[in-house]
Order: C-alpha cells, then structure tokens, then sequence
C-alpha cells in the first residue's frame, strides 16, 4: 500500500516534437504539444499581470488578482485548444482550476496565522501571563487565571475521559470483536463525535442544574461538557492503535499461560503506548479551544479561581470570547487582551499537535508507518 | 484495509480462550464492557436530560419567556438559519475541498502532498473562537466591497438584493467562516476515498491514453463518489453546529430571508443559545435548552447518515483493497 505508484509528478507534457514537415504528416498520432513549463510560463506571466495591475495602475487587489488568474486560466486552455486540442486543453484548465482551489485554500490560514501573530505579539509580557483581570480597568491585566482555568478544567476532562475511552477501545478490540454490542458502540461514537460542542454544554448544564439549581456555573460542568466530546475522539484513536498490535504477541503471551488481562495490561497497552500517547494528546489539542460549552457552563470571572467545584472560572477560550464580545471602556486594552489570548490558545495547541506527532516519531516501533 | 489488518485478535467472549475463567478475566472484561455501557448511557443521558430540561421550554406560554413567543415560532427561524448558513458553507467548502484533495493526492508528488495535507490538517487545529475574532475583524471588512459591487451588479437576484452591510457582518460571511473551518474534514475524507481508488484502475486508464483529468473524472471521481458524500455530510454536521464563529462574525436579528448581503440575517441554534444563555433566566432557559435539543435532533440525524454512507463505503472498498 504503502509503496503505490501515483502519477502527477510533472506539471508539463514532454518536450515538444521538432514541427518540420515529417512531423506534420505524421499528425494525428504526433500532435503538436505546448513546450515544456507552458504551465509555469503562464502562471509567471499571470502574476506580473496583477502586479502590474495593482502596483503600476493602482487597481485594488482584488479586481488585479482576479484579471492576471483569467489570463492563466483563460489564456493558456485557450492556446492549448489551439496547438494541442481540446481534450489536452481541458486537463489543462482543470489542473489550474485544482491548483489555485489549493492557492484558495491557503489563504485563510496564512491570514489567520498573520493576523493573529501580529495583533497578539505585542500584548505578551511578563505581566500578560502573571496577572489575572482582577480589579483592573483598561490597560495591564492578564490571563494567569485563565491559563489556570483552562489547565484545570481540561485535566478533570482528561481524568474522566481517558480511562473511559481506552476501556472502551481496549473492550472493542480484544474483547468486543464483531459482537453486537461491539459494532452498536462503534457505530455510536463514531455518532457521537458529531454532537455540537454546544449541545455537550448544554447536557452538562441542564445534568447539574438538577443538583445544584439553575443558574448553576462550576469549572467541573465544564469538565463533563468537554469529557463528551473528548471520549469518543480517544476512543476511536486508541481502538486504532490496539488494532495496529501484532496477532503474535498476544498468542505469545497466551502460549506462556498468561491470563488474558495481563496480557493485555504487559503486552498490549506498553506495545502501543506511543499511539495511545499520542490520541491522546491530539484529544486535548482539539477540546482545549472549545468555547461553546465553557461559556455556557463555567461562564467566566475576573480573578483566580482554582477550585472546580465552586462557581465561575475564566478560561482562554471563553477569556477571548469575552474581551472581545464585552470589551468595556475603553475597549482598545481589551481587544488587545483578545488577540494576545488567541495567540496563546493557538500556540498551546500547536505544541500539543507537535509533541503528538513527535512522540509518535520517535516512541513508535520502527517499521509501522 | 481493515479486514486484512485485524486477524480477529477478538474472540467472542464466550469461547475457552486463554484461561477465560480466572476471576482477574472477569473482571477485567466486567470493567471494560462497563467503559462502552457508559459510553452508550452518556449519549442517552444527553438526550435525556436535554429533553427533560426541554420540555418546560416548549410548553411555556409566550409571556413566560423572554422572546415573547410561542416555541415554534421562535425555534423556526432559528432552524431556517442553521440550515440556511450549513448549506451555504457546504456549497463553498465542498468543491473546494475536493479540489484541494485531488490537487494534494494527484498533482503534486507524493511527499510534497503528504506535507501539504499536514498544512490542510493544520486548519482543524485552530480554536473556532481564533476564527470567529479572524471572521470578525479581518473578513468582514475584507468583504464590505465586494458585497457592494455583487449588490449594484446582481441586485436582481433575491440573494444579494441588499441594501449590502456596512460592517460585512452577514450570514454570508458566517458562511464562508463556516466553509473554511469544514474544510479540513471534508478534504481529509475525500483524500482518504481518493487514496482507496485502485491503483491499477488509474493506470489503466493513463495506458489507454486518458489525460489525468480523464483519468479522474472516469475512475477516480466515480470510485469516490459515496465517499464524498459522506465527507461532505460530516461537513454538513460540523458547520450545522459550529457556534462560536457564527455568534461573533454575525450581526442577527432573527429574521427569515434569503438575502446574503444586508444587516438583517437570520441567526442560528447555537450562536443564539451562546449569545442569550448566560443573560437568560427562567424558562427562557428551558426553551434555549429546547433549541438545543431540536439541534442535537438535526445534527444526529445528519451524522447518523453520513456515518451510515462512510461505514458502507469502507466494506465496500475493502474487499478489493
């Protein structure tokens, strides 16, 4: 699988034929092709189009970038239904339609980075990250309770859905197989990995409201809301990763008389432990920035508060969220806050995103993947 | 792939396996079984509990609450505007994302489409509160132009009949938010469905002399197509739920209309739940949590689907993988 052949190294044809007479009669079987890079020629000639555009007679971006593509995406199918034909013409416009799609696709992630960085850069500080919002108005001020929150509450969901989910995966796998129970919670979590962030916070609020009464707000609501949408994301990566163990190991240590459990306690779970580590870690890389549920279950404060079971928590997301929503007078210091907080949130998930994939990189058996 | 990786390393529990009567076995199985039982009860304890904190929401009468109506007429256009900004964002993100995963999969070498779907994936790892500030502050006014010119040109059509915002806070905006944050599920699918077409297929048709687009569009788009549609439903789940983006990128005021462009939008479920709950009090309550169960109904039903063609798929191609 892994060694398939794919197709799609070269952007050109080859090079073209020499057009003497011998090639000419030859037509038919020998048509004439565009020369080699026409493709790279064309995009070279789009882009000096806008530029000339923009910069020489001053159009705005949009317009000027939209004329040079309708040169490349226009001109170079045209001149290849000329020289080449139309079915060399077609797979030409389809190529720059695919390419600039993925040129498209870009462009708001490299905005968002760049717009984050740049807005974010400037608010980080010492004091940025020692200070909570209490009592301050206006400028200064910092998210040291919100990193606090979010640490906390992101643990209590990964005490209560990690064991929870590799139970599961580990009773799907060795013990489930194709049974019926099995293949329904399969099924199930798979469903279940689409249930709205907002609906978990929704569950959450409307499970403690029955012990505590409305208007309930506690750091540990929020826990449950993101332990729903955390189990069935570390189930399905560690059922992954316990399927990927040998057959043999497991028929060894069962030729050794060892009982099934330990089986799977000695030899199963140390042998994929690099995986597990890893789901689990991109887990909490994707429920960390969950605003919906925090908002509605932990709501936030403007100081420091540590313990999950007594009311309101200010976490990174919904810290955000706020500065920006309810920015107050004046509003700048708050907005910057805002956008130093993104920066934070993007940046711990990005180095969650990064240890997973190193520690798969370095703690995985050599030759899987 | 599945069926060639999985040697039933399962056996059904009642088999004599190795040593299956020893009390540490039972145990253990008694645990683990009660992991997946806990997982089906938390599923059913959300739509319990929605339900039963629902209820006196949809009963209220309309003085009760404070919308100051009765529950279908405030969940209506509600729901008309959920629907109405996932499948606007569904228009946008899907064939771009197929675009994309063709581009990654067929038109680059397949080290550089590796690092470039690393990339793609990098999008689903920004927090949809970053997106909401980007949608909000940076898109919307990117787009106040645009909407103008496509209001003086296109006015005619009943979308972009305006009068075009001034802020470029519309659900158009939400939407195309919403396409960008979908895309990176929807082109994980598709790349997923594209890598399974035979290989022996696509050089099959190159041999017979097909250009690379004949070669796709004959065997590849074919092989793919409920795979797609699959991909392209989880998408349709994901943006039917998504809240934090629209709640900060739209300015709503709860009307039914088709217009993309003007300042009066329709809201939707979530972003409406997110920007009323913590000022609700009473059964205004109740009927936010009635909101949510209709949208947990919506999205249940879609993922079920989707799942449902994705699942199929899988065996399908599995048996000649």
């Amino acid at each position: 699988m892994s060694t398939r052949n794919r197709s799609g190294d070269t952007l050109a044809p080859p090079p073209a034929p020499q057009r003497d007479e011998a090639a000419l009669a030859l037509r038919g079987w020998h048509q004439p092709r565009l020369p080699r890079g026409a493709g790279w020629y064309a995009a070279a000639l789009a882009v000096v189009v806008a530029s000339a555009l923009q910069a020489g007679l001053g159009l705005p971006l949009l317009p000027s970038l939209l004329t040079g593509w309708a040169v490349l995406g226009i001109g170079l199918p045209s001149l290849s239904r000329a020289v080449e034909g139309r079915r060399k013409a077609v797979d030409r416009l389809v190529s720059i339609m695919v390419s600039s799609a993925f040129v498209l696709a870009m462009v708001p992630l490299v905005s968002i980075l760049w717009t984050v960085v740049k807005n974010g850069l400037p608010v980080l500080s010492s004091e940025f990250f020692t200070y909570s919002m209490r009592n301050v108005v206006g400028e200064g001020g910092g998210i040291y309770h919100a990193v606090w929150g979010t640490v906390l509450i992101t643990a209590a969901a990964a005490v209560m859905s990690v064991p929870l989910g590799l139970l599961t995966a580990i009773f799907l796998v060795e013990y489930g197989g194709d049974g019926r129970l099995a293949k329904v919670v399969r099924f199930l979590v798979d469903v279940m990995t689409g249930i709205p962030s907002i609906v978990a916070g929704l569950f959450a609020y409307a499970l403690f409201v029955v012990f505590f009464g409305p208007g309930v707000r506690m750091g540990i609501a929020g826990a449950v809301a993101l332990t729903v949408l955390m189990t069935p994301v570390v189930v399905r990566s560690s059922e992954e990763m316990l399927q990927l163990v040998p057959h043999e190991l497991r028929e060894a240590a069962y030729a050794l008389g060892v009982p099934r459990w330990r089986t799977i306690v000695k030899v199963v779970l140390p042998t994929s432990m690099a995986g597990l580590v890893t789901g689990v870690t991109l887990a909490v890389a994707r429920v960390i920035g969950e605003t919906a549920p925090l908002l509605i279950t932990v709501g936030i404060t403007d100081s420091s508060n540590f313990t999950l079971f007594d009311g309101r928590m200010a976490t990174l997301p919904v810290f955000t969220y706020s500065s920006i929503m309810s920015p107050g007078v004046p509003p700048e210091p708050s907005i910057a806050r805002a956008w130093g907080a993104a920066l934070v949130l993007m940046l711990i998930v990005m180095v969650l995103n990064l240890v997973a994939r190193l520690v798969t990189y370095f703690f995985s058996p050599k030759g899987k993947r | 792939m599945s069926e060639t990786s999985t040697p039933s390393p399962s056996r059904d529990t009642t088999d004599t396996g190795p040593a299956s009567g020893r009390v540490g076995d039972r145990v253990f199985l008694g645990i683990s079984r009660g992991a997946a039982l806990t997982i089906l009860a938390i599923l059913a304890g959300v739509a319990i509990f929605l339900t039963a904190e629902g209820i006196p929401g949809i009963t209220a009468s309309p003085d009760e609450v404070k919308s100051g109506e009765s529950f279908p007429s405030f969940v209506l256009p509600l729901v008309f505007g959920t629907l109405w900004s996932a499948t606007l964002a569904l228009v946008i993100a899907v064939p771009l994302a197929v675009a994309v995963a063709l581009f990654v999969t067929y038109y680059v070498p397949r080290r550089l489409g590796q690092a470039l779907g690393y990339v793609i994936d990098l999008l689903a790892a920004v927090p949809s509160v970053v997106f909401g500030l980007w949608g909000m502050r940076v898109l919307a006014g990117q787009l106040v132009g645009p909407y103008e010119w496509l209001e003086r040109t296109l006015g005619f059509l009943p979308f972009f009949a305006g009068p075009a915002s001034a802020t470029g806070r519309t659900i158009l905006t939400a939407a195309v938010v919403l396409a960008v944050m979908i895309l990176p599920i929807v082109t994980a699918i598709a790349r997923e469905v594209f890598r399974q077409t035979p290989v022996l297929l696509e050089e099959a048709a190159l041999a017979l002399g097909a250009t690379r687009w004949e070669m796709i569009r004959t065997v590849v788009l074919p092989h793919g197509r409920s795979g797609m549609i699959g991909g392209a439903m989880l998408g349709l789940g994901r943006a039917l739920g998504e809240t934090m983006a629209v709640a900060m990128v739209l300015s709503a005021s709860g009307v039914i209309t088709l217009d993309l462009i003007s300042s009066t939008n329709p809201s939707t479920i979530p972003a409406n739940i997110a920007l009323q709950f913590n000022e609700a009090s009473g059964l205004t309550v109740n009927a936010l949590i009635a909101s949510g169960l209709v949208l947990f109904v919506i999205t249940f039903a879609v993922n079920f689907a989707a799942r449902a063609v994705v699942n199929r798929r899988k065996e399908f191609s599995g048996a000649h993988a």
